[in-house]
């Protein structure tokens, strides 16, 4: 039965993105390919003192990006140390130096990872002026970087990639601000709260008291998923009744993260002048992630282990107004997108059904990925892909016109090379130096043995790939797991951004070679399968050893 | 060939018709190695290789079947001498397996003082466990090494040949020599130096039976040449000074005549020593496609290599700890060995198989251009056509028997050597005309001032074949031509020539008297067989073929439709053609093309693909980035094929060898930490014996399966016209479901020996 339900829902899912990714992909293109500036951005641009019509070269649109996030980092991290002075604070203390650190990077990095409880450590102005502005700039980042890389596909013969202010200007007001209105007006509507009531006192039936946290939460609610943020304003993030009061909100949520990863190859396919080419690779993240929902749900519904099977079905964890299914779409789906949302705890799954979401961040969040990250990640698995196969084709690999000589492949190859590094490194530093093992193990790590070591790997997993999401069981507000994994979250964002601008900018200054019927076609399915061979081949098998430690051997035993 | 632009009907047909006539007092354009007669032509291009087993092998060089026992064997002393570390760092993938061979011996030496091999992941394991693997991983790298060796081995027996050829010889250096009043240098002093002292710009003398001491071009003279050291052809050519085929080669021998050439290379940098260093892969520079997949294996092994250093201090945490020979047996099986051993052999063996074909190139570059080539321009003649016009019919005017035509046309043309005059003979006899072997009466032979052949009989007639505007001036010498037969020959003419062909016109005159014209002789340039074919093949392949002529636009518009090219370049000159060439470049084709003149050089400078004949200029062969010893232009095709075959070797490896992967995780993983969780052995798909016995089995495996590919690396792979879309198929469903499957047969397999050892 639970099945069935499953089944609609995925359904559904698959309906509404399709009717809605064609549609929302073309009004992409349109924002970014537009040479019209409104009223509002001309003024806009005169004031920051940004030429609108001057186009950047790959290393100066890298600056505008670092530059921009540099500012961002610095001014969450004031915003939270300064917290005490400022209004609506709701009486709490300025946020201490190493969470500080950690959520101002988390954030700026559209990671939203939170080692904290955000209603009992943030008042509303960090939140609406810090976090929820961030929630907003760091997707149009993403979306800026990936555009570039298109850019770099469409572009013949030019140093330039656009021009990074408007990029960003224009996905903040003209695609994710008025999107975010109507989702949170819709979400208002399926009973998300909204208000600066602060902290609420009630009596209940039994006759003890409770504290009810209110706040500005539909608002932040829209962009987190819209976004692929992810970050809550609860710290249960959507299980909170106030975030996710329903099975249906639960699964207009799961639309919203989904909407802009899966519309954007429509938007890459419009921009290089061939939609057949978005399509592969809106199929390939199709594939993935249809893959991730069927087998967490699969493992959930299933119910292995002790636990679960004596209690009939794997519920721990697990909201009974969304029941097994949907928490499984939902989690399969965070980590799919570089959402990082939950209405289910991860930590609480089966060890294999905890291990899907893993696998998903694992690939390099392409399935369907971030908001542009996810576009961008798949492009370059694209290109690797392309290498390859050109090559089994007899002629020097091309994609979309463009050759993929020894410069793209280095650029290709150490952006697969950098997120397994940082993972792989973190979680054994975590282990292999002394002082630092002996805190994790006596501090952070809550079930000792295979399952705390996947907590680990997990962390670490999810920062690197800037998801947020975590296996909760896990105390990550200690000096260590603050710093490392802001670094991981700080690496993992922008040492692939600088790859893939860099690569975008020695594509752009090629010329096209036209396509022939020696060319490798790169609209057909056959492309498609290698392309999720290569995805799952080259990224997700890197870390079979440390599933097979962590989960596997759970699961296994 | 004939580059002015003339009116057609006066002296186009003439242009060609004189051409081709110089060109057979000097014998075949392409010179010994291209038979054009028309008579052996019939039955398809003599020079076309039908495929890789029909494909003209070199006497010196060793065929493909060369690899076996014997060959590795020969190989076994260099693949050693490559093991030096300096020498093996430009390999990472295989400088990782050697660094972890060496640690692995490091530790099994000193296990008996640490008292037996370590345990791992829980396990214990037999004592002669961490031999075995360094035995493994040193056979690893050395059938690598093989892999090389084998490759370069075959050039070696070339290259000992060739360098017989640069013996030091004697060469008579002409003092002073004085082009303007001596031109022979019959009267320069002569001074003995030897062939070694020679540099550019000396001029010597060459006598019959000496060898040329040096490149150079004929300055003056006419000589026979031996070219066999060089080309394996045993004919000689006819070298001469001036003009497209003054060009020798050091080392090659004068056979008759005398010649003074002009050194035109320095020591040490002539073709033979450019050949020599080609053929031994000295001169091996990698390609951009091989660093950029160089660039993806070796960051594809950093990721292993983070993965195998960080798998001990998280496993320190959960589980017991890999030893470190399981350890480097993990990393070795992950990183992409099986390429990384053969990919230098691969490019080598590439650069061989052009070589077998008698085709230089002078960098690997060209040969993988070869594989991205989009357009190919063609010379019409020698190349699309066999060169010569053959006559395919006879039209009488009217009021003219058709036998009267066909005697008279064949009569004047029994004492006509060229290939046209003897086609005409032959056409006629096939029409079942009779006439006298030895015609009586005087042959008249074609000059260029009358631009007519043709025979005085005794009784005094005369009959005259050539071009219209010759024949008819000659006719009107007695009297007009009534205006309608004017305009009946012009018609004919004209019918002709927009079909493609030349029209010979075929006239008699009495001893005295107005004469008559009879008719048109229809000379149609004679399209090889199976070019079509060969173009549609092109055509699925994603190549353009575009024709370039001298002819005028409808004639080649006719050939290029019978032949079956995309596309054809009429009235060219050697500028058009470079105008081409970028055109085409700047819409982002590559272009190859083939050249021997002087002004061929250009063009053949700014092609992606330049193939020079050997038989052409220095100024050509040094333009080009190739060089044809057969001087055979359809060899163009081939070289793409081979440069597409290299491509695909490498690829179908790459994808062989990341495939492989998937089983050497099912191997490896669970055998390494199945000790402390049990649960693990459901990974064990392949239901391997035990955890040594496991690792040992997927690193043999990994070993032998770069020996048992020696062969696919060193023939390359099968290639087959298609589209790229088939090709893709078919080779992701060999290399790629098969490089999943294969493995977990293979490691099965040894397993099932392996498990015999005592202890594992």
């Amino acid at each position: 039965m639970e099945v069935w339900f499953g089944i609609a829902q995925v359904a559904i899912l698959v309906v509404v993105l399709a009717l809605v990714h064609r549609p929302l992909g073309d009004w992409m293109a349109r924002v970014f390919t537009s040479a019209h500036d409104t009223r509002v951005e001309r003024g806009l641009y005169r004031v920051v003192g940004v030429d609108p019509r001057a186009e950047q070269t790959w290393t100066v649109y890298l600056r505008s990006v670092l530059v921009f996030s540099a500012v961002g980092v610095l001014a969450l991290y004031l915003l939270q140390r300064t917290q005490q002075f400022l209004p609506y604070a709701l009486g709490l203390p300025a946020v201490p130096e190493g969470l500080a650190f950690n959520t101002a990077i988390s954030f700026v990095t559209n990671t939203n990872w939170q080692s904290y409880s955000p209603e009992l450590t943030m008042g509303y102005t960090v939140q609406l002026a810090g976090l929820m502005v961030q929630n907003f700039v760091s997707a149009a980042v993403g979306l800026a970087v990936a555009v570039a890389l298109v850019r770099g596909f469409a572009r013949r013969r030019t140093g330039t990639l656009g021009n990074f202010w408007v990029d960003v200007n224009r996905a903040v007001w003209r695609l994710l601000l008025p999107l975010s209105i109507v989702s949170a007006l819709v979400l208002l509507a399926g009973g998300v709260v909204q208000n600066f009531a602060g902290f609420t006192e009630v009596t209940t039936i039994a006759g003890q008291t409770q504290t009810i946290p209110g706040g500005p939460v539909a608002s932040q609610e829209a962009i987190k998923l819209l976004g692929t943020n992810g970050g809550g304003f609860y710290n249960v993030n959507s299980a909170h009744p106030f975030e996710d009061p329903t099975a249906w909100t639960s699964l207009v949520e799961v639309v919203l993260l989904l909407v802009i990863p899966f519309s954007l190859p429509r938007t890459f396919g419009r921009m290089v002048g061939d939609v057949r080419q978005g399509y592969v690779i809106l199929g390939v993240m199709g594939v993935l992630w249809i893959a991730g929902v069927a087998a967490t749900m699969a493992f959930e519904l299933q119910g292995a282990g002790t636990a679960p099977e004596l209690a009939g079905g794997a519920l721990e964890g697990k909201e009974a107004r969304f029941g097994i299914p949907l928490s499984a779409i939902f989690a399969a789906s965070t980590t799919g997108t570089s959402t990082g949302a939950v209405n289910a705890m991860h930590d609480s799954f089966t060890a294999f059904g905890g291990m899907v979401p893993l696998i998903n961040m694992m690939l390099g969040e392409v399935a369907p990925g971030g908001v542009g990250s996810g576009l961008y990640g798949i492009l370059v698995l694209a290109v690797i892909a392309v290498f390859i196969a050109g090559l089994l084709v007899g002629r020097t690999p091309e994609y979309l016109g463009k050759k993929i000589g020894p410069r793209e492949i280095k650029l290709a190859s150490l952006y697969i090379l950098v997120t397994p590094a940082i993972v792989l490194a973190g979680t054994a530093l975590s282990f292999a130096i002394p002082g630092v093992r002996a805190d994790v193990e006596s501090t952070s790590i809550w079930n000792p043995g295979v399952h705390g070591l996947s907590e680990v790997v997990y962390a670490f997993t999810s920062a690197a790939n800037n998801n947020g999401s975590a296996f909760a069981g896990l105390t990550a507000n200690t000096p260590w797991f603050n710093t490392a994994l802001g670094v991981a979250m700080l690496l993992g964002r922008f040492l692939p951004i600088v790859l893939v601008l860099a690569l975008a900018g020695s594509l752009a200054k090629q010329d096209a070679v036209p396509a022939t019927a020696g060319t490798l076609p790169t609209h057909r399915p056959l492309y498609a399968g290698l392309l999720t061979g290569v995805a799952v081949i080259v990224t997700a098998l890197t870390y079979f050893p440390v599933l097979a430690l962590g989960p596997l051997a759970e699961g296994l035993s | 060939m004939s580059t002015e632009t003339k009116s057609r009907w006066s002296s186009s047909d003439e242009g060609a018709y004189r051409d081709q006539a110089a060109s057979d007092v000097t014998g075949s354009r392409y010179g010994a190695s291209a038979p054009t007669r028309p008579a052996e032509g019939g039955a398809g291009a003599p020079t076309r290789p039908t495929d890789d087993a029909g494909a003209p092998t070199r006497s010196t060089g060793t065929g493909a079947s060369a690899f076996g026992p014997r060959a590795l064997w020969a190989a076994l002393p260099g693949a050693l001498r490559k093991l030096d570390p300096r020498a093996m760092v430009r390999n990472p993938v295989m400088f990782i397996v050697e660094i972890g061979a060496l640690l692995t011996t490091a530790i099994a030496l000193a296990e008996p003082i640490l008292g037996g091999p370590e345990a791992s992941g829980g396990t214990e394991v037999p004592w002669s466990f961490t031999w075995a693997i360094a035995l493994w991983l040193w056979a690893t790298v050395i059938f690598a090494n093989l892999a090389e060796s084998v490759a370069e081995g075959r050039g070696k027996a070339q290259a000992d040949s060739l360098r017989q050829t640069r013996t030091a010889t004697t060469a008579h250096l002409v003092r002073g020599y004085d082009p303007l009043h001596d031109a022979a240098a019959s009267a320069s002093l002569l001074e003995d130096v030897p062939s070694s002292d020679l540099t550019l710009g000396d001029v010597v003398v060459v006598s019959a039976g000496e060898l040329i001491p040096g490149d150079g071009d004929i300055v003056a003279g006419i000589a026979s040449v031996d070219e066999s050291a060089i080309t394996g052809e045993s004919a000689p050519v006819v070298r001469e000074s001036g003009g497209d085929r003054s060009a020798v080669t050091g080392g090659t021998r004068v056979l008759s005549d005398r010649i003074v050439v002009r050194i035109t290379s320095k020591p040490g940098e002539t073709f033979v020593d450019r050949m020599i260093a080609l053929v031994e892969g000295a001169a091996r520079q990698k390609t951009p496609n091989e660093i950029a997949l160089n660039i993806l294996l070796a960051s594809l092994s950093i990721v292993f290599v983070v993965v195998a250093l960080t798998l001990n201090p998280i496993a320190s945490y959960a589980a017991a700890p890999a030893s470190v020979p399981v350890l480097i047996a993990l990393l070795v099986c992950l990183i992409p060995t099986t390429i990384g051993a053969l990919l230098s052999a691969i490019g080598i063996a590439g650069m061989d198989r052009l070589v077998q074909r008698n085709v230089l190139a002078m960098s690997g570059r060209a040969v993988e251009a070869a594989g991205d080539v989009t357009t190919l321009l063609l010379d019409k003649t020698g190349t699309i056509t066999y060169g010569n016009r053959r006559a395919t019919e006879f039209v009488a005017l009217d009021g003219v028997e058709a036998r009267e035509l066909v005697e008279a046309a064949a009569l004047a043309s029994l004492a006509d050597p060229t290939p046209e005059g003897a086609s005409i003979v032959e056409l006629a006899a096939a029409r079942g005309t009779r006439y006298p072997t030895a015609p009586a009466g005087e042959p008249v032979p074609f000059t260029a001032q009358t631009r007519m052949s043709g025979l005085d009989l005794p009784d005094g007639s005369r009959i005259r074949k050539g071009a219209g505007s010759a024949v008819i001036a000659w006719i009107e010498e007695e009297g007009r031509m009534a205006s309608s037969l004017l305009d009946e020959l012009t018609a004919r003419v004209e019918e002709i020539s927009n079909a493609g062909g030349t029209p010979l016109v075929v006239a008699e005159r009495p001893a005295s008297g107005p004469g008559r014209v009879l008719g048109v002789v229809h000379l149609k340039d004679v399209v090889k067989d199976g070019l079509p074919a060969r173009f549609a093949e092109l055509r699925a392949m994603g190549i353009r073929t575009v024709m370039i002529t001298g002819d005028n636009p409808l004639t080649a518009a006719a050939i290029a439709k019978e032949a079956g090219v995309d596309d054809f370049l009429a009235e060219a000159t050697p500028e058009d053609k470079l105008a081409l060439i970028k055109r085409e470049q700047e819409g982002g084709n590559l272009v190859a093309m083939t050249g021997d003149g002087t002004n061929d050089a250009p063009a053949l400078a700014q092609a992606d693909v330049g193939v020079a004949m050997n038989t052409g200029t220095s100024a050509a062969k040094e333009a080009g980035n190739m060089v044809d010893l057969d001087s055979d232009p359809t060899k163009l095709i081939d070289i793409v094929r081979i440069g597409k075959q290299l491509l695909i070797t490498r690829g179908a490896l790459t994808t062989f060898s990341i495939a492989n992967d998937i089983a050497k995780y099912f191997a490896i993983i669970p055998a390494m930490f199945v000790g402390v969780f049990p649960g693990l052995a459901a990974l064990n798909v392949m239901g391997l014996h035990s955890p040594a016995s496991a690792v040992l089995s997927a690193i043999i495996f990994n070993a032998l399966v770069i020996i048992a590919l020696i062969p696919l690396a060193l023939r390359g792979v099968k290639y087959r016209p298609l589209g790229a879309s088939k090709i893709l198929g078919r080779n992701l469903l060999v290399y790629g479901l098969g490089g999943v499957v294969v493995p977990f047969i293979g490691i099965w397999l040894i397993d099932l020996v392996v498990r015999l050892i005592p202890g594992f």
